[in-house]
Parts: structure tokens; sequence; C-alpha cells
């Protein structure tokens, strides 16, 4: 439901509609408990684009945090949003499910940031 | 010979002939024709002439005081330029804060001007638009007089040529345009409400008075003396913005649901912006005067909850976002310095770690957090710069849809996790920073999936300087952001080694020798 008044009918479209991207769409990859990146990286990438791309660019920015060496992929645990899910580096973000606008999150059990601090 | 003189008018009379005299009714058009947004967002007025102006200005009146003030201001200016007054700033670091200052506050104060010339226009009962009128000249006088304060320091210091330019594309001045563009957008008493009561008690209270007492402690006279003639100017503002509250709530009762939804809207989004106020106060002045908590404590937790309690009477209940905004007051700031420090590259003004000392004050000033959250990061972050590894991001962020914040905030409760919020409209995912800009988004999802976030529309490729062929199968979105942005290289980077550092050096030196 919207509350939106207005004299005449409104009506714009989104500024990040899907079609604006030109066959990419976007993508936020953040590491939890890891907030000196401050935020959440934005990616615009094609739908076919294999997993693996995306942990290469994690890896080209958080590599500077100490605690990018340490991590144990095995134990990292991966949300789409808010919801749990096991990416397949080879596969696709499609067939990953991943679609516009995702914000992939992974966390690294037992590495809590610079003195534990979450940073 | 007696001269026969009429009486001189009292102060009501003159108000009512120079302002209330001055309307009159259509007679050929309907006047709901001529007034059409002052029925539209809903708002029920009865009686305009229960409008009361606080303070019964007329424009005669107004112009001579305002004059008498132009007047000491330009004074004190031109004596600081001619004595060199840029050198007598206690550090180099603290121009930084006039560039911050420059990009994010005139071009705002313009936009307050044209906003209260359109209420001035709209309002369909004569006191508020006179009143209105006033306030937009206030508000252009002091986008003038900021940019003349500054303009002796552009002489010798790098990064405030292009702050008109930078305003409507930078990613940092993001949230102050986004800000103004959905109270501009909105309807006239919703602008009201945004502008003359939340940007003018929650922001201008905190912005010219401890910000710009900062000014004054760290010896720049300028500011100092803009800020505090502005100030007078904002208690009138203010009272403007809470007479027109009174008087929609006082006209029906079926007001009250509505202004209540945009105070708290309002509360919270001046909340967000003064983030980047605090941060001058606690990072960037090298003198302290006060902590954005104590400021915080004092100007919004006191002063504004005094003015909610004045508002119970009306059945106006303290804004939602209030608990919410007494817990960030402690992390706030720390957050937005980190957020700057990593991008070093992309702002017109320097960054730098605290000294020691520097980082003993905001222990003393923040002990519930600093110590435990803070401090580490920034001596590591100091450590790493000082071994020739300065910390650099280069990604394109991720931002909040409705405050245009980058998403640095973290998760009520939890100081280590961020804080993430989305919604769905027609099929798109819309994120937010926090439950209380979700809330904005979802009741007018049509207004925000517009906004402009500088990240997104450089992924687009429209961000680029003319010239840049978007569809060239070697271009890179984003590449040349920095030209796009106009941006001085020489005013980008750490404030150590800069231009500005040593410049002030060499000049000062020159000032005090033979």
């Amino acid at each position: 439901m919207t509350m939106l008044k207005t004299l005449a009918p409104y009506e714009f479209k989104s500024s990040d509609a899907l079609e604006n991207y030109k066959g990419k769409q976007l993508l936020y990859v953040n590491w939890e408990r890891h907030r000196m990146f401050s935020r959440p990286f934005v990616l615009a990438l094609p739908p076919e684009t294999p997993f693996a791309v995306i942990l290469e660019q994690m890896a080209e920015c958080f590599s500077y945090h100490p605690d990018w060496s340490q991590i144990d992929w095995n134990t990292v645990v991966w949300q789409n949003g808010n919801t749990p899910f096991t990416p397949d580096r080879n596969k696709s973000l499609k067939e990953n499910g991943i679609g516009h606008k995702d914000l992939i999150r992974f966390r690294t059990p037992g590495l809590d940031g610079i003195a534990g601090t979450g940073y | 010979m007696d001269m026969k003189a009429a009486k001189k008018l009292g102060l009501k009379e003159r108000y009512s002939l120079m302002t209330r005299d001055l309307a009159w009714d259509t007679t050929y058009q309907k006047m709901e024709d001529v007034f059409p947004q002052t029925t539209y967002e809903g708002i029920k007025i009865h009686d305009w002439d229960k409008w009361e102006d606080p303070f019964r200005l007329t424009m005669d009146a107004y112009w001579k005081y305002q004059s008498e003030k132009e007047r000491k201001l330009y004074a004190i200016l031109d004596g600081f330029n001619q004595n060199n007054g840029h050198l007598s700033v206690t550090d180099a670091r603290y121009i930084n804060v006039l560039k911050l200052f420059l990009g994010s506050t005139p071009p705002l104060e313009l936009m307050a001007a044209r906003g209260f010339s359109m209420m001035g226009r709209q309002m369909n009962g004569a006191g508020p638009r006179v009143a209105c009128q006033m306030q937009a000249v206030d508000e252009y006088r002091h986008f003038q007089t900021q940019i003349h304060s500054i303009s002796n320091y552009n002489k010798y210091y790098n990064g405030m040529d292009e702050f008109a330019h930078q305003q409507s594309r930078m990613w940092y001045l993001s949230d102050g345009k986004s800000f103004f563009d959905d109270a501009i957008t909105a309807g006239p008493f919703e602008f009201m409400v945004a502008i003359g009561f939340a940007f003018e008690y929650v922001l201008t209270n905190i912005l010219f008075v401890p910000f710009i007492s900062g000014a004054a402690y760290n010896g720049d006279m300028a500011a100092m003396t803009v800020g505090f003639s502005a100030q007078s100017d904002e208690a009138r503002h203010m009272t403007l913005g809470l007479e027109c509250i009174k008087f929609m709530l006082e006209q029906d009762p079926d007001n009250l649901p509505i202004v209540q939804r945009w105070i708290d809207k309002w509360t919270w989004r001046g909340t967000r912006k003064l983030a980047s106020v605090g941060m001058m106060m606690d990072y960037m002045l090298p003198k302290r005067i006060m902590s954005f908590k104590e400021a915080w404590e004092m100007y919004v937790e006191e002063n504004g909850g005094a003015l909610f309690k004045d508002l119970a009477r009306y059945g106006i209940t303290i804004p939602k976002c209030f608990g919410q905004t007494i817990e960030e007051k402690e992390h706030v700031t720390h957050q937005s310095w980190i957020g700057f420090y990593m991008k070093p590259d992309a702002t017109p003004f320097h960054t730098w770690i605290p000294s020691p000392d520097e980082m003993d004050w905001l222990s003393e000033k923040y002990p519930n957090t600093f110590d435990k959250y803070y401090r580490p990061v920034l001596e590591y972050l100091d450590a790493q710069e000082k071994a020739g590894n300065r910390y650099n991001n280069k990604t394109q962020p991720m931002n909040c849809q409705v405050c245009v914040s980058t998403m640095k905030f973290n998760e009520p409760g939890d100081p280590m996790e961020m804080c993430f919020r989305e919604s769905v409209y027609k099929g798109e995912k819309f994120h937010t920073c926090s439950d209380h800009c979700k809330e904005i988004f979802d009741n007018e999802p049509e207004k925000y999936i517009q906004t402009f976030i500088s990240s997104h529309q450089a992924l687009q490729g429209n961000c680029e300087p003319d010239g840049v062929d978007v569809n060239a199968s070697d271009y890179k979105p984003g590449s040349q952001m920095l030209d796009y942005w106009k941006l001085d290289k020489r005013a980008t980077g750490d404030f150590n080694g800069s231009d500005d550092q040593k410049n002030f050096a060499a000049w000062r030196e020159q000032a005090t020798k033979n």
C-alpha cells in the first residue's frame, strides 16, 4: 500500500531496472563481521558469469584484511539475502539462483575482524 | 508651529497592513484551482487566518535587520582575508572541514531557497506565504555568504572549486541531494515538516552551534561569523516550522496521523544526514569543542525531547527512531570516518588517522565503544599506512535506497553486525540501511525507486566525461569517474604528504620569520 499523494498519475521507472544494465545484473557482496570495508561492494555482471569470478573479485577487495588468508573455505556459511545457500563455484550466477540486486553474504566462523571488533 | 504627526502604527497593525492586507481572494478563478497543492496531501485547513506568525516580522523591518547583519559579516570577512586569516587556523587538517562543508551545505541552502519560494506561492494563507518568502531570502543569503566566506581559502587550497558541479554527481553528496529532492517533490505541508521542522531543528542546531563553535575554536573567524549570523535566521526558521506543525494540528484532528508520519520520517532522514556533521566534530576539527555524542544529548535528546513534550498535548508522540538514534550516537561518527578514510581517491578532501592523543580524547568521550570497536581498527590502519600499505578500497559501494548513505551502519543491538533490510516492489529488490529507511521506502516506493545511486549509475555507463564511448568493446564502467566528477587529484589522498599540508607549513613559516 502506498501513501504517496500526488496531483496527477505518478508512474516512473526504477532507475535500476534490470534492462538498464544491458544484459548484466547487479550483485552485492558482503563479508560479515568484517566492516573494515565499510560497506558491501557492487558489481554488474552477466547472469552467465561463473561464481568463481565472484570469488576472484572478493579476493581483490578483501585480501587487504589479515583474516582473509586464514579463511577455511570449508566452514564458510553463505547467505543470499537472509536465505542460507551453498554456491557452486563452477556454476553461473543464474544456476546458483542469484538474481538482479541480490546480496551475497558470507560468514567466516572464528574470524571476527581486527582484535575481535567485527572490523 | 506644532507638527501634528499621526500616531505611529503598532507592531500588530503594521504586520496586518503589510502581510494579511496584501492578500486577496480570487474572483474569476476558484481558490482551489489557484492553490491546488494545499489540499492533495490530505491536510485539512479550515481557517488560514488562525495562522499566528511567531515573529510578526514585516518586510521593511526584515530588510533593516538583515542589512545590518550583512554589513557586520562582510566587515569581519574582509578583515579576516586581509590578515591572511587562513594561516591562523589550528592546523591545515581543519581546512578539510570547510571542503566537506562547502560541498554539502551551500547547495542545500540553495535548494531550501527554491523550496521556500515554491511554498510562498503555494500556501494559500497570507501569513505563512510572507513568512516563507522571507525564509527563502534567508536561505539564499546563507548559500551566498557560506560560499563567500570559504572563497578566501579557495585561493590557497585544493579541491574547493567544483563543489557546484559535484553536488549532483558525487557519491558522498548524494545523501543531502536526496534529502532535499525528497522534500521539494513532496507537498507543501510535508516540505514544511521536512525542512521547516526536521532540517532546521535536528540539523541546523548541531551544524551551526557546536560545529561552528568548533570553527571558532580552530581560529576560523570567517566560518564562525557566517555560522553565527546564519543561526539567528535559523532560530526564526525553526519557529516557522514549529508554528506550521501546531497550525496543522490545531486545524483538524484528521491531520494528526499525517503529521506524525512526517515527523517520524524526517527526524530519521535528518539523523542520517547528521552522521557526516558528527564526523567533522569528532575527527576533523583539530581542536575539539564537544563530542557528537554530547551534542546529540544536548540538542536532540534534551532540547528535542522538550519539544516533543510540548507537542504531546496535540497527540504527537516521540519519533519512532529516537531509541535507535540514542544507540547510534556512540557509533556513527567512527563508522563514517572509517568509511571516508577507505576512499582516499574519491573525495576532494583529505582523510587521516587520528593522532594518539586524539584517540585518547575519543576514548574519554566514548568510553562504551571507542576502545572496544574502533581504536584497534584505527591503530591497525595507521600501522599499515606507516608500512607503506595505505588502505584504498577501489570497489563501488552498496547504498541505501532511501537515505543513499553507503551501507555502513550496524544492526541495532549488535555493533559487530551490518544492518540490511530488503523490500520488493514490482518484482525488483530494494535495499535499505535500517528499519526506518525501509518503512519510508515501503510507504512511498514509487518515489524512491528513482533514487540516484552513484555506483549504480556508474555501472550503467552514466558517469563518464564527455567523449567516452560507453559502447566500445574495451569500455570499463566507472573507469573515468574522477574526471566525470572534475575531481582535483591534488585534493585527494591522505592528508600526510598533501600539498595543503606542505603549503600551510611553508606559508606559516614565511608569516612568522624574516
